[in-house]
């Protein structure tokens, strides 16, 4: 861990944020993407089925 | 070969099915290398301190937000001139990604802001018209979300990104248009290759950049697969109903 000195709050604080947001983003686009596949295998399967 | 090929669905899935591991496995290594070198091995700087390392996140987040807005608005006009329902969907896809890197801009932006200016936010042009961005986002968001027709939707939407495209190309020159404000000018002027940020600074900064832009795309990619499923889902539920 580097020395961030007095601003370290600061720093960790725009690192831990930044980093939440992104993976907040990435799991919830998986996520969706999951659903949407099921969803669209389900309504197709019932169309051909 | 025609670029149009891809506005095909079943073309456009295919190709973005071949391309997603590469370009996903290319964000999350520049975003690996850019961030932990800026943040472990880059020098606090003279005057900022240990904030610099701030940078790593803030300008790519930023130049991704306006950059977002753009890609929004080619493939709005894509829509409103050609009617391919890729591009409306490629365009709904990007904006949930634009919203989240212009949050992270402006929350990265305030957390340097406070101890390097002494405040969290000033009304100072590029600050004001960056958040007025951030609500041509939400709106353009609820928008999709409220109109039930789905190429009503996509109409209207698309027109919203017209007008939204003001603010975020008063995002991008702000500082130039008024030149005043707490805010300082662009640190990697891309037109004139001319940079005010040291070497040590700017490689890491750069490679973050490029991961920052390779991840945008890798979820733009993989939320306009998810768009163009449920689309299809949608429509056969609606053609099963007709038929019912």
């Amino acid at each position: 861990m580097p020395d961030l000195g007095k601003y370290a709050a600061e720093v960790l604080a725009a690192y831990g944020v930044s980093l939440l947001l992104l993976a907040g983003l990435v799991v919830l686009s998986l996520r969706k993407g999951r659903k949407a596949r099921a969803t669209l295998a389900e309504v197709e399967g019932r169309k051909h089925g | 070969m025609s670029l149009w090929e891809y506005a095909n669905p079943v073309k456009f899935l295919g190709l973005s099915a071949r391309v997603q591991p590469f370009v996903w496995g290319g964000a999350g290594l520049c975003l690996a290398v850019g961030l932990l070198w800026g943040f472990f091995a880059t020098p606090d700087d003279y005057r900022q301190g240990s904030t610099v390392k701030i940078i790593y996140l803030h300008v790519p987040a930023a130049l991704m937000a306006i950059n977002a807005w753009f890609m929004m608005l080619v493939a709005s006009l894509i829509w409103l001139i050609r009617r391919h329902h890729v591009s409306a969907l490629a365009a709904k896809a990007a904006a949930p990604v634009g919203v989240i890197m212009t949050v992270i801009a402006l929350i990265t932006g305030a957390i340097w802001g406070q101890p390097m200016w002494g405040t969290w936010w000033a009304w100072d042009p590029r600050l004001t018209s960056f958040l007025i961005l951030f609500l041509f986002y939400l709106g353009y968001i609820a928008l999709w979300e409220a109109v039930e027709d789905p190429d009503t939707a996509a109409d209207l939407t698309a027109v919203l990104c017209l007008v939204g495209s003001v603010f975020a190309v008063l995002s991008r020159y702000a500082v130039k248009f008024w030149n005043q404000g707490l805010h300082q000018g662009t640190s990697v002027p891309l037109a004139t290759g001319g940079r005010t940020v040291s070497d040590v600074f700017f490689y890491p900064l750069l490679i973050s950049m490029i991961g920052f832009g390779l991840l945008f795309l890798a979820l733009v990619l993989y939320r306009t697969g998810t768009e163009i499923r449920l689309r299809r889902a949608r429509a056969l539920l609606a053609r099963s109903e007709r038929g019912a």
